[in-house]
């Protein structure tokens, strides 16, 4: 009962948050110079104001600014996001066209770069000091001091140029007419070189933060009263270091699924995937309100609920931790 | 200036062309191969892939395999596509284009008059950009059979005018698929049905447009040789570089990746790197100066800062010798409307000091003579490029130059709409005819927020009536000579200056063959491209 009170309250606490972000956004968004008729206009290379005028009256851009936000926050109440001029479809369309690829790719790389990083984090660790632990720890520096467009370009050339082992872009092969297993195999296989740039730099991040926070529970009591009961090198590890050790990782896990989003903004620009960081950076360059608020509504929705899920982690992972 | 050599054989190469028709013969030496798939690099994405509601590169790239303009350029001039031939009456006032018999759309319907006539009056008066100031005298297109239309103006059209136009502008649509629907929502603006080689397919936004051979092709059966063309959409430059590398994509146009790539894929033995296929397809790198402010309306100060820009040397650095330097507002790919009989500025900056002297504005306590806020166009390299060597290029004489940089909108609305800027740079393009592309830099009274029009505040009736006479003038040697005229006028009063004209350039894997062969290739049809595989 506790439980769903708890949802609920969180729930109610979630709209004024969501308001807050919409309204705000949309305000800062009309401080930009310029509205998606110029940046259109742009694209095309020059266009007469005949033309012009009739597309801001289309797009209803010659209303006053609040008169558009009444409008827009009407419309999202009844979660119509409108239509994309830029796009020439409804917004909700292409965002879900978009949504599935950039979730791929966030927890593809997350996965990769929590495992990969908390079992070098915490091999580091155990070894503290030796040679082991000085290879990892300065290749986690390189991972984490690389800027992920560079180790993109940098994979790209080395595997698809010279090596020619994996595809430069995109998300499949274009005209394939794969189906099946085929089609998976060809995703992964497209899928492998964003996902690496996009972990690298966190899973740097979390095999510091296991590697400390691992050194650090090494030393508790329990630790040294479960191996005086003698627990194996092997069970201590995973059930009593790594466990207690995990909660940092996992705040960081929460933090960061909201920053990976916008690390998928280079990678995806660089290997030209269809998804929804690229989709907003093209946004905010055309002027998109309509497309940039559906992602920022969407994305706003994924934050609060990976926070949620994160929290009800806290208490599985730490029982002394109440949900109240 | 051994690089400027780049520039001169694709114009000679042309000039033999249209001389002797060389080009079929070498093309015949080889024995040309059916099939495969094109791979295309866009490095944007324009959405819209109807020629006749939006006059772009980027839309022309892709539609022009599908859909077809009545005329198009070629080497040996205006060849007709879906006209076959087209005179005007001494008035002006009557175009007549007689129409290619026996040409059908991609669903199997005729091309006929109807279908012109409609999308003339519906969307190349009402809704094209740039068309509908051409045609806005246009009062029908009569169709006295199923072949011929008859286009009637108000107002003298001149013939050579509206040919020029044609390729870009002229681009029928099927009136079947249009008439009655809400134009600029119907759904075959993103699927485009065409009389072109190649069917539309898919259009995957963000990713990909597919298209297949046409079967039934006009031209005849053994056209076009390729069975599909897939543009592939990639922003990233550096990436598109690689992928042309990899041979993921074979073609790379209007400049679509970065100049230290193409530079480096010049020497690649894989690649043909050049200008060629572009000729209708200059554009100027400018200075604008906002004639408001009372130093830049001075003359004398203008002519300095020409005097202070060493061109060379930018053509050299920044255009890798892709370039040569501007005459005025009409570029030398501009046919008989080019002169380069004009004043010209050599770069000495001690006479720009002396000019500047004389207009007497002497460096202060600082060596400050003067302070410049400039917004440079966010075009891409070469405008970024040139505004931070007209900034260098300026401190040399005493001019301080500020860069305001921003995006898109930003520019638009700070040099059209809110004129805030002192001197502003952009690369602007030349379509065919200077009275549809560069005298709207130069004629006053366009409204205020016309974007690329002359919002620099400078009126000159004089001029103003001489780019009137000229757009009206029938008579195509005298039309030139106006032309002349105004060019003249131009680089004596430098009301923009005209710096640098450059094509654009394409990165072109040599498995291709028959690329680049007319003057506007990235734009049209590609019929009897193909690949040696």
């Amino acid at each position: 009962m506790s439980m769903l009170n708890y949802m609920l309250r969180r729930l109610v606490q979630a709209i004024p948050v969501m308001l807050i972000i919409m309204v705000g956004t949309f305000l800062l968004l009309k401080l930009a110079p310029g509205d998606t008729v110029d940046a259109l206009v742009g694209d095309m290379g020059g266009a007469d104001p005949r033309f012009i005028e009739r597309l801001r009256a289309e797009y209803g851009l010659d209303q006053p600014v609040l008169m558009q936000l009444w409008i827009y926050m009407t419309k999202l109440a009844r979660f119509d996001f409108g239509w994309s001029f830029v796009h020439e479809q409804p917004v909700m369309t292409v965002l879900m066209d978009r949504l599935g690829t950039t979730l791929l790719l966030m927890i593809s790389s997350l996965f990769f770069a929590v495992s990969i990083g908390s079992l070098l984090g915490a091999i580091a660790a155990r070894k503290a000091y030796s040679l082991t632990d000085n290879i990892i720890s300065t290749l986690g520096l390189v991972f984490y001091a690389m800027p992920s467009f560079f180790l993109g370009l940098m994979m790209i050339v080395l595997f698809s140029v010279k090596l020619g082992w994996l595809p430069v872009g995109g998300i499949q092969t274009i005209p394939s007419f794969y189906e099946g297993w085929d089609y998976v195999k060809d995703v992964a296989l497209h899928l492998i070189m964003p996902t690496a740039s996009l972990s690298l730099i966190y899973l740097a991040l979390y095999m510091r933060l296991m590697r400390t926070s691992v050194l650090e529970v090494a030393d508790l009591d329990y630790v040294r009263t479960a191996r005086a009961k003698g627990a194996g090198e092997w069970r201590l590890m995973v059930h009593h270091i790594m466990r207690n050790a995990l909660l940092p990782v996992v705040t960081l896990l929460g933090v960061q699924f909201s920053t990976i989003l916008g690390g998928s903004v280079v990678v995806e620009t660089v290997f030209s995937l269809p998804g929804l960081g690229e989709l907003a950076y093209k946004a905010v360059i055309q002027r998109d309100m309509n497309m940039l608020m559906g992602i920022i509504f969407l994305s706003s929705i994924v934050v609060i609920v990976v926070n949620f899920l994160i929290d009800l982690l806290y208490a599985r992972l730490d029982s002394r931790i109440e949900l109240t | 200036m051994l690089k400027l050599s780049r520039w001169l054989a694709p114009s000679l190469l042309a000039g033999m062309v249209a001389g002797s028709a060389i080009l079929p013969a070498i093309a015949a030496d080889e024995e040309i191969k059916r099939g495969g798939t094109l791979f295309y690099h866009m490095v944007s994405e324009q959405r819209v892939l109807n020629p006749a509601l939006r006059a772009s590169n980027g839309v022309y790239e892709i539609t022009g395999k599908i859909v077809e303009p009545l005329i198009d350029r070629t080497y040996d001039g205006y060849v007709g596509v879906l006209a076959t031939e087209w005179s005007g009456t001494d008035d002006g006032k009557e175009i007549t284009f007689k129409l290619r018999e026996g040409v059908k759309w991609h669903d199997g319907k005729p091309f006929t008059c109807d279908d012109v006539s409609f999308t003339a009056m519906n969307f190349w008066k009402e809704l094209l950009n740039y068309s509908s100031t051409l045609q806005a005298n246009l009062e029908a297109v009569d169709c006295p059979d199923p072949h011929t239309a008859v286009f009637r103006y108000s107002r003298p059209m001149p013939l050579n005018l509206l040919v020029a136009a044609m390729p870009d502008l002229g681009h029928p649509l099927p009136k079947h698929l249009y008439e009655g629907t809400d134009l600029l929502q119907n759904p075959y603006n993103a699927a485009p049905v065409g009389t072109g080689p190649f069917k539309f397919v898919e259009y995957v936004r963000g990713q990909y447009v597919i298209a297949e051979r046409n079967e039934d092709y006009w031209r005849g059966e053994e056209y076009p040789y390729l069975d599909r063309i897939v543009w592939r959409f990639i922003t990233d430059r550096s990436a598109a570089a690689a992928a042309l590398e990899a041979g993921e994509i074979q073609e790379s146009g209007f400049n679509g990746i970065s100049m230290a790539d193409i530079a480096r894929l010049s020497e690649d033995p894989r690649f043909d790197v050049g200008t060629k296929g572009y000729e209708n397809n200059v554009a100027h790198s400018t200075i604008e100066f906002n004639h408001r402010n009372k130093a830049l309306a001075d003359v004398r100060v203008r002519r300095a800062i020409h005097h202070a820009l060493d061109i060379d040397r930018a053509i050299e650095t920044i255009m890798r010798g892709y370039a040569k330097p501007g005459r005025g507002p009409i570029p030398s790919a501009g046919g008989d409307n080019y002169t380069d009989d004009v004043r010209t500025y050599e770069y000495d900056p001690e006479k720009a000091k002396a000019l500047l002297d004389e207009a007497g504005y002497k460096p202060d306590a600082n060596g400050v003579r003067l302070r410049l806020r400039h917004r440079p166009a966010p075009w891409g390299e070469y405008t970024q490029l040139w505004a931070e060597y007209f900034a260098q290029s300026m401190r040399e004489i005493g001019i301080e130059v500020t860069l305001l940089t921003n995006d898109a909108p930003g520019f638009l609305n700070g040099v059209y709409r809110d004129h805030d800027f002192d001197t502003a740079n952009g690369w602007h393009q030349f379509r065919a005819d200077p009275a549809v592309s560069t005298m709207v830099w130069l004629r006053s009274g366009a409204p205020v927020g016309t974007p690329w029009s002359n919002q620099f505040g400078y009126e000159n009736p004089e001029l103003d009536k001489m780019i009137d006479d000229a757009a009206s003038e029938l008579d195509p040697a005298k039309r030139a000579e106006r032309y002349h005229e105004i060019q003249k006028l131009a680089m004596e009063e430098l009301p923009v200056i005209f710096a640098i004209e450059h094509p654009f350039i394409s990165v072109t894997s040599k498995t291709l063959k028959n690329h680049h062969n007319t003057p506007r290739w990235n734009s049209s049809s590609a019929y009897d491209l193909w690949m040696d595989q």
